[in-house]
């Protein structure tokens, strides 16, 4: 750009070499915060590191600095030493700024997921529009305060008429929502465009408000940041209790007499001053992202809500992080967009790699249902086939089983090397003869047994006719449980025949395993052992 | 602050619209109301099937569509503009269904997360290639309206029509209404009773995805002049308004023509007042509409809601004495 622009990007780049970063870094010691911190015993650690962070992004020694929006010439590498040596007051502003509404957004966003309220934090968040206008408008300057009570007065009437809608109409609750949110943001946009006309508010950074830069962020609005979320940190600590009984059973919390409304709009009005906090650097479009997004990706990796809190703080927290320092590369780039991408990114990991919830743990857990039931199917076959020439003889040819089955020798060869490899059977001659092991002859049995139960089962007490059970035993036989194979059993009176005459394996067969001598099954309990 | 608000004078906001400016405000009301009417036609069945945010989703994910078919096609054509914001819609349609099915998330997070991304992902790609993209992040958010009545006018045959931007929202709006029509009995039983429709042979499935796809295309189209955000009241305040009024759908559909075309009317003469974003005015007094029919509403408004309190707190004695 011009002249004096590119000679103060200069001496910062010789102010930057010259301190080195280890040295900043390691001189100022927080410990006026350790006796306060250790007084929480529970959450203390996390806390003292979490506040020992900021005060080292708040009080290292400063070097000379433009501000961010001053560089003319931008080179990634330069711009990202920039960043991480935490030399310039605005990068670390920025950077607090942005952890400190992540934890924020994150404590509280839990609240709303679990609650199913997500849309309610998208329409509070587009609803503070107005108030931030009027808040601009109260001295014609960015004075965070002011813009704070605005702010959080029209979110907070913004869910009221949404309240009020739905009590009063016919309405459903996404049309209030809907309506009450693109509403306020009409009239705030009216505001702003207004704003814009004046001479003076062209360059008020107004419009900053929209999609958030963290770049403007000042020290003014750390502090009111960090006096939020103090706030809110103290509020949960203080009311876990009573926010997570409300969260998952109002009717239940009514029931004891937790006060459930006041905890409800507590939760709303902490829920608007996480909000307005975020505004700045994210803007009033994505706010709710930073809301929804990391507590749902803590949501999706653990069941205990005060873990989910943790993982939501921490996650609100990398996403305001990595969305600073992405913007913090370019040129005029908005950082609210980086901070909702960083989050995605986070959710998209748990979604896909979360460990119990996670699709890839999905499809692998399905997937070994899928091969178990198969292999099963195949050793029953293996027992038909037995069944089938009264036991006699040492295995069963793939040629038996695939015949069994109903498909190719060579579909049959798979699957007896599939068996082959869970031990549950070894083959001989040059792998054409499957012979079952102790362990594979169990597992034989007992699917059979399985089987032939439940057909029994159905046709005995629901009465359902004995050519109309195949289907659902087929299902069920690789899903019973001993208890119940015993309790069904023990109703069936040790019967020893299936409805189609087949006698039912007993207890004995399944404990003499396959040995050499395949014998008549003993059959039931009662003539066993 | 005594600038903001100008001094109102009736000649210049009410007046002069009609007469010496009808060139300019003729057009940017006509806008207004296509869009209204259209959205607003789309709307009503957004609220009917309580899909009103999935409306919010979809209008706020187009804009990555945009983007991209901008970047690819390097023009501003209608044709890539339609395809990209339908691939967007549907997209959204599908990462919604996604995480909603295949995780525990709830529908309301997962139409949160999807949109928010996919804005962020527009906002980005626009703030990366600003010199490629003819998008700027103001037009995503109050729409260009004003800058309509200065478009080179399209003639035809030695007629000059009118707005290219016009004309286009004009076939748009033309071919909802004629959807809406031809398909009414579809979309009545599948938005009311999906199981009735199923019995009817209707394909109810077919019917969302036809709906949300045609969603996109009046999104897409009206993106332009109003932007991401005032779309939504677009879509749900004709309807919500109208719904208040009466319950019959053919009343329903007609009072948000009737909406539409006041609240464009209106707000023109109040962004003329105040001098402010056109497309945010419209939606002010769409907004304001909405809050005269939900006071005084004769079958279920607030005023008549308070009357029947007051009724019926004191008119029960006198009845049990009658009794």
């Amino acid at each position: 750009m011009n002249h004096s622009a590119t000679i103060s990007v200069r001496t910062n780049r010789t102010a930057v070499r010259r301190l080195s970063p280890l040295s900043s870094l390691l001189s100022p010691l927080p410990s006026p915060l350790l006796p306060l911190s250790s007084t929480f015993s529970p959450l203390s650690r996390p806390l003292y590191l979490l506040s020992s962070l900021f005060y080292l992004l708040l009080g290292a020694p400063s070097a000379h600095a433009a501000r961010i929006g001053d560089i003319s010439e931008t080179k990634l590498w330069e711009q990202a030493l920039r960043f991480f040596t935490f030399q310039d007051p605005a990068v670390r502003y920025a950077l607090a700024g942005s952890m400190l509404l992540g934890v924020t957004c994150g404590l509280l966003g839990s609240f709303i997921v679990v609650r199913k309220m997500a849309l309610v934090g998208d329409a509070l968040s587009h609803a503070v529009l107005p108030g931030v206008a009027l808040g601009f408008l109260w001295n014609m300057s960015k004075d965070p305060v002011a813009i704070f009570i605005g702010a959080t007065v029209a979110g907070l009437l913004g869910t009221a008429v949404v309240s009020l809608i739905k009590q009063t109409t016919r309405l459903k609750e996404d049309t209030a929502l809907g309506l009450v949110l693109a509403s306020f943001f009409a009239v705030g946009i009216c505001l702003v465009t207004m704003i814009q006309r004046l001479p003076t508010g062209n360059k008020s950074g107004i419009d900053k408000f929209l999609f958030g830069q963290a770049a403007a962020i000042s020290e003014g609005d750390v502090r009111l940041m960090a006096v939020v979320t103090v706030l809110a940190i103290a509020t949960i600590v203080l009311g876990y209790k009573e926010f997570l009984v409300t969260s998952f059973d109002a009717v239940f919390a009514r029931a004891v007499g937790f006060p459930v409304q006041v905890i409800h709009y507590t939760l709303m009005l902490l829920l608007a001053f996480a909000v307005v906090i975020a505004l700045q650097a994210v803007g009033v479009v994505l706010v709710s992202a930073m809301l929804i997004t990391p507590a749902a990706a803590a949501y999706l990796l653990t069941d205990r809500m005060s873990r989910m809190l943790w993982l939501a703080a921490l996650f609100g927290m990398v996403a305001g992080a990595v969305g600073a320092f992405l913007s913090f590369l370019g040129n005029n780039l908005p950082t609210g967009p980086f901070m909702v991408l960083g989050a995605t990114a986070v959710f998209g990991l748990a979604f896909l790699f979360g460990p119990r919830h996670g699709v890839v743990a999905k499809w692998w857990r399905q997937r070994s249902v899928t091969q178990r039931t198969q292999r099963e199917n195949t050793l029953k076959a293996v027992y038909h086939v037995l069944e089938g020439r009264e036991f006699k003889g040492e295995g069963v040819s793939l040629r038996e089983l695939a015949e069994r089955r109903r498909e190719t020798v060579e579909e049959a060869a798979r699957e007896a090397d599939s068996l082959r490899h869970h031990a549950q059977a070894t083959l001989a001659e040059d792998g054409n003869l499957i012979v079952l092991t102790p362990d594979g002859w169990q597992r034989a049995c007992a699917i059979v047994r399985n089987h032939r139960l439940w057909e029994l089962y159905l046709t005995h007490e629901a009465q359902i006719a004995a050519d109309h059970v195949h289907e659902d035993a087929e299902k069920i036989e690789h899903v019973l449980g001993e208890e119940t194979v015993r309790e069904l059993e023990r109703r069936l009176k040790y019967a020893t025949r299936d409805p189609h005459g087949r006698a039912i394996p007993g207890l004995a067969d399944l404990r003499r395993g396959a040995g050499t001598e395949h014998r008549d099954p003993v059959v039931g309990y009662g003539r066993g052992s | 602050m005594n600038n903001l608000i100008p001094p109102f004078n009736f000649q210049h906001v009410f007046v002069a619209p009609w007469t010496e400016n009808i060139s300019t405000f003729g057009w940017t009301a006509l806008m207004g109301f296509l869009v209204a009417a259209a959205c607003g036609l789309v709307g009503n069945y957004l609220i009917l099937r309580r899909m009103a945010l999935v409306g919010d989703a979809i209008s706020h994910s187009v804009l990555p569509g945009i983007a991209v078919a901008f970047l690819l096609s390097g023009s501003r054509g209608s044709l890539p503009m339609f395809l990209g914001a339908l691939a967007a819609g549907i997209v959204t349609t599908v990462i919604i269904e996604t995480i909603h099915k295949q995780s525990r998330v709830k529908q309301d997070a997962a139409i949160g997360i999807a949109f928010t991304s996919l804005f962020a992902l527009g906002v980005i790609i626009i703030s990366l290639y600003a010199s490629k993209v003819d998008l700027d992040q103001e037009c995503v958010l109050y729409g260009e309206i004003a800058f309509i009545p200065l478009e080179a006018p399209v003639r035809f045959a030695g007629l000059t029509l009118g707005p290219p931007t016009v004309l286009r929202m004009a076939v748009v709006t033309l071919l909802t209404g004629l959807l809406v029509a031809c398909f009414y009995k579809e979309l009545l039983v599948s938005s009311f009773d999906p199981a009735l429709a199923i019995s009817l042979g209707i394909n109810a499935i077919f019917v969302h995805y036809a709906l949300m796809s045609w969603l996109s295309v009046v999104v897409v189209s009206a993106f332009e002049s109003v932007g991401a955000i005032l779309v939504v009241a677009m879509l749900i305040l004709p309807g919500a308004t109208a719904a208040l009024l009466s319950q019959r759908l053919p009343v329903v559909l007609g009072l948000t023509l009737a909406h539409a075309a006041l609240s464009a009317v209106l707000g023109g003469h109040l962004a003329t007042w105040l001098d402010c974003s056109i497309a945010g005015a419209m939606v002010v007094m769409g907004a304001a509409l909405f809050c005269l029919v939900w006071i005084f509403s004769p079958g279920e408004g607030l005023l008549r809601r308070c009357g029947d309190m007051v009724v019926s707190r004191w008119l029960p004695r006198r009845v049990g004495r009658a009794d």
